[in-house]
């Protein structure tokens, strides 16, 4: 019982700091409809400068809470900095770009963090005054930890405050509920919109200062925290703080009862109830459906035709050099150009979702994932040989795709993104949990080629065969009736519905038929690395099949493929030559996100279209 | 028999009584108009027609068929065709291509993987733009036309399933005065010849009492006048309502 009590109270102490951190995801999101991957990045950069700073200067009282204070200030005057060099310009892109680019600000920081602080993990002191614990129902429990649970509704009641009671808060939540109307009033929306920003990342800079005391300091937080951050807005419904309040409770107590009760799926349990919480209120507990999410005056998107001749002999190039020069390269080229290959696939598949079914999915890895241990575990526990296992891969990945897809495609915008996250994670943590099947985070070896495929290069060619035919065949899909079909839902649900369109069947199947694609590539990757892993499912690579999607270009047919081309072939360059690779490859993403909008395939098109005047 | 048959129609949204009790009845090949003051209640009737709302009290039958709380898609494909207020089609494709999804549709082809749509349904979407007018337009993708031209478009898809009912909300806005009577006479032709009921809303009293064979004229919710367009005009209820504006006085 007392044990209960405990549990709960230090529940109540998570809470408060998830709290901490979403409150300022959810008010730039309501705001400004950014969704800040960056949010965690501020996070991170709060423990890190408030460990610096609590150092530095002299012990006591001031010295502590001096640091933890001037930590916060100084993130929320980076996050103002980043607001106005970057955000400010792509508030009219597409969601997903402002992602794209909050993303390249994610790894940007996490080399500088490196680079400043070191890769070793960091401990701080503790609180003075804070450093005992007191006696509660005969348990002794951290006074730092009851001090945390003050501190949340400490800030919501302030936020509710601020947002209440001055007109900056009134203009706030106006923003909040409609934009345009803000514009109209003759509002400084910038003003408004840095100084939002800036009161988001002093809010994330805080919670992260705030752990100084509890955990050390590394350079996981930032991923950590944000994909929690995420859930409790999302659950509590985007935009709203209370929500979030709700949401972090909610969290926090699972967390802390979720060990009790149901040890082994501990990892799974928040997405578990994200999902659920979705699936039934497609707005989250608080959340109001957003008007118009895609503005019905909104800029088309553009016509799809056959493919000009420029493009058709620069693909016959690029095959024949895929099929000539291979026999010439070392087994490791060959392997790189194997992986190029899966990628391309992998890309592509998230294309057809995005592109032509104008959904984002987050969780594009699991049916990869789910394609490679199909192909596995049927090697495993069945013997199968490896032409058995690769028509498996597709199967059990489009199975696994139709069945998380009809809760997914029912759901829009980051709402939609956020569920396809989440049953990602809960496939991602059924392999890494369920040892005695898939033996957990060692995986599954020995997935071996038959005999024939056995050499590198032969592996390859099939590989490259395999890929090559499912994304054509997908590029086919998107230029018969179905790939239509997809579009014209995607363009005008209405018009869709009154030609006797079922939308929800469209992308139910499209995403059916997405997963299915993914789980080939996911089975030729398992064969080709000879075993599996639960990263395969993993939110980076879930991350990665969206980078290359969104760096070629979401709306051009062949923005996938060039886009895991350069992005494959970018991160494999940047890897082997330097330690800075994230730094740089953020600081590309940065710059296309702001110079070339429409992606590298995009931007070639519009060039194209320039010289040779529009159609 | 009528095509459409409407009885004791009924929608409230929050406080606001939309649509209060309205019956009537549309007959093959007539065209039907139905008028109001903005905010009369004349686009949530079409939405209950089609399907988009579900009424609060009410019936809808469809050559004698019960239709009402159906889907917008199943009622389409029991023959009932729609254009919008706000022109719905898909900017990113061509004209000719909105038409052929609306064939494709018909004729049960979406689910194709393989065939590529440029050749399917072609030469009938290409007969249909013919008709309206739009043969020069088939080309351009519905993203960058002009509204006149959308509004067209969005004919062409309604009558690509052989329509019995067109429902048409505001067909001819954003034309100049000249179009809309051509367009106008030409939906009244294909309506007569190919039996088809037509309901339209507009504002354009010209077109109005130009091709109307009857008139329903909607205030707040409710109907307050019906009949011939020479009755109609005459009507005092009906002036008042659109007093001051001269709409009705100043045509013919
Ligand atoms: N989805 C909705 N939610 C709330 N109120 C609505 C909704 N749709 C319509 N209304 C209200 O119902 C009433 C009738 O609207 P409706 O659009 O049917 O009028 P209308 O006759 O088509 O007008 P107009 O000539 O301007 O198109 C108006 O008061 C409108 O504000
Ligand atoms: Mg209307």
């Amino acid at each position: 019982m007392e044990n209960l009590v405990l549990q709960a109270l230090s529940g109540l102490a998570s809470a408060s700091s998830l709290f901490l951190v979403a409150s300022g995801l959810t008010v730039i999101f309501g705001v400004s409809r950014v969704v800040n991957f960056a949010h965690g990045s501020l996070y991170m950069l709060g423990a890190y400068l408030a460990y610096s700073l609590v150092t530095t200067l002299p012990r006591g009282h001031l010295g502590f809470w001096g640091g933890v204070i001037g930590a916060a200030v100084l993130v929320g005057l980076i996050g103002l900095v980043v607001e106005v060099l970057l955000l400010r310009r792509i508030y009219r892109a597409p969601e997903l770009f402002q992602l794209l680019a909050t993303f390249g600000v994610v790894l940007i920081v996490q080399d500088l963090a490196q680079m400043i602080w070191g890769p070793q993990d960091l401990l701080g002191p503790r609180a003075p005054g804070l450093r005992g614990s007191i006696e509660i129902v005969g348990m002794r429990f951290p006074l730092y930890e009851l001090f945390l649970i003050g501190v949340g509704p400490v800030v919501l009641g302030l936020l509710v405050l601020l947002f209440h009671r001055t007109r900056w808060g009134t203009l706030v939540r106006a923003a909040t509920q409609d934009r345009e109307m803000v514009g109209a009033l003759g509002v400084n929306q910038r003003m408004l919109f840095t100084s939002v920003f800036f009161l988001g990342s002093l809010l994330a800079g805080l919670g992260g200062a705030l752990q100084l005391p509890r955990e050390s300091v590394n350079l996981h937080m930032d991923l950590a925290i944000i994909t929690e951050a995420f859930v409790v807005v999302v659950v509590g419904g985007l935009g709203s703080l209370t929500g979030a309040a709700l949401a972090a409770l909610l969290i926090g107590e699972l967390h802390a009862f979720g060990i009790l009760i149901v040890p082994k799926i501990t990892l799974v349990l928040v997405f578990l109830v994200m999902a659920l919480v979705l699936v039934v209120r497609p707005h989250g507990l608080l959340g109001k459906p957003e008007a118009a999410a895609r503005g019905g005056q909104g800029s088309a998107e553009p016509v799809i035709g056959p493919a000009p001749p420029a493009l058709r002999w620069l693909g016959l190039a690029t095959l024949a050099v895929a099929v000539v020069l291979p026999p010439f390269l070392g087994d490791y080229a060959v392997s790189v150009l194997t992986e190029l290959a899966i990628a391309v696939l992998f890309a592509a598949s998230l294309h057809l979702i995005m592109g032509p079914g104008g959904m984002a999915s987050f969780g594009n890895a699991a049916y990869f994932g789910i394609g490679a241990y199909g192909a596995a575990l049927a090697a495993q526990w069945l013997g199968a040989p490896m032409l058995a296992g690769l028509a498996l891969a597709p199967l059990a990945a489009g199975v696994f795709g139709l069945l998380f897809g009809y809760f997914c495609v029912r759901l829009s915008g980051v709402y939609a993104a956020m569920l396809t996250l989440a049953f990602a994670q809960i496939a991602w943590s059924v392999a890494f949990q369920w040892v005695e099947v898939t033996g957990g985070d060692n995986g599954i070896l020995g997935v071996w080629p038959s005999a024939w495929a056995a050499p590198k290069l032969v592996y390859y060619y099939l590989a490259l065969a395999l890929c090559l035919g499912a994304t054509l065949f997908l590029r086919r899909v998107v230029h018969a009736p179905f790939g239509y079909a997809l579009r014209a839902q995607r363009d005008s649900a209405l018009r869709a519905e009154a030609i006797g369109i079922d939308a929800f069947r469209i992308r139910w199947l499209g995403f059916g038929l997405a997963a299915a694609a993914a789980g080939v590539a996911g089975g030729l990757f398992a064969y080709g690395k000879g075993s599996v892993f639960p990263t395969y499912m993993g939110i980076p690579r879930s991350v990665d099949a969206l980078l290359m999607v969104l760096l070629g270009g979401v709306q051009t047919l062949s923005g996938p493929i060039v886009g895991a081309l350069a992005f494959t072939g970018l991160q494999e360059q940047l890897v082997r030559i330097t330690d800075l690779w994230r730094l740089i490859l953020g600081c590309i993403i940065v710059l296309l996100v702001l110079f070339f909008p429409q992606g590298l395939a995009g931007a070639a098109r519009a060039r194209w279209e320039a010289r040779h005047g529009d159609a | 028999m009528a095509t459409l048959e409407v009885a004791g129609l009924e929608k409230s949204f929050g406080g606001v009584r939309a649509v209060q009790g309205i019956s009537f009845s549309v007959r093959p090949g007539e065209m039907l108009a139905l008028i109001g003051p903005n905010g009369a209640g004349k686009s949530t009737c079409f939405n209950m027609l089609n399907g988009q709302l579900r009424p609060d009290a009410g019936s809808v039958r469809l050559l004698g068929r019960e239709i009402t709380g159906m889907a917008p898609r199943t009622i389409w494909r029991l023959g009932v065709g729609r254009t919008f207020q706000i022109t719905a089609t898909f900017g990113s494709m061509t004209v000719l291509e909105n038409v052929q999804m609306a064939l494709l549709s018909h004729h049960r082809r979406l689910g194709g993987l393989w065939r590529p749509v440029a050749r399917m349904d072609a030469a009938p979407a290409r007969a249909l733009l013919e008709r309206l007018g739009m043969a020069e337009q088939a080309a351009r993708p519905c993203g960058i036309l002009a509204y006149g031209d959308l509004k067209r478009v969005e004919l062409a898809i309604a009558l690509a399933n052989q329509p019995k009912l067109l429902l048409m909300d505001e067909p001819t806005a954003g034309m100049a005065p000249q179009e809309r009577v051509s367009l106008m006479a030409l939906t009244a032709q294909i309506a007569r010849e190919s039996g088809i009921a037509v309901l339209f809303t507009e504002h354009d009293m010209d077109v109005v009492f130009g091709h109307a064979d009857r008139i329903l004229v909607l205030d707040r919710g409710r109907l307050i006048a019906e009949g011939a367009p020479a009755a109609v005009r005459a009507d005092p209820k009906v002036r008042e309502v659109y007093l001051g504006s001269g709409a009705v006085t100043g045509a013919h």
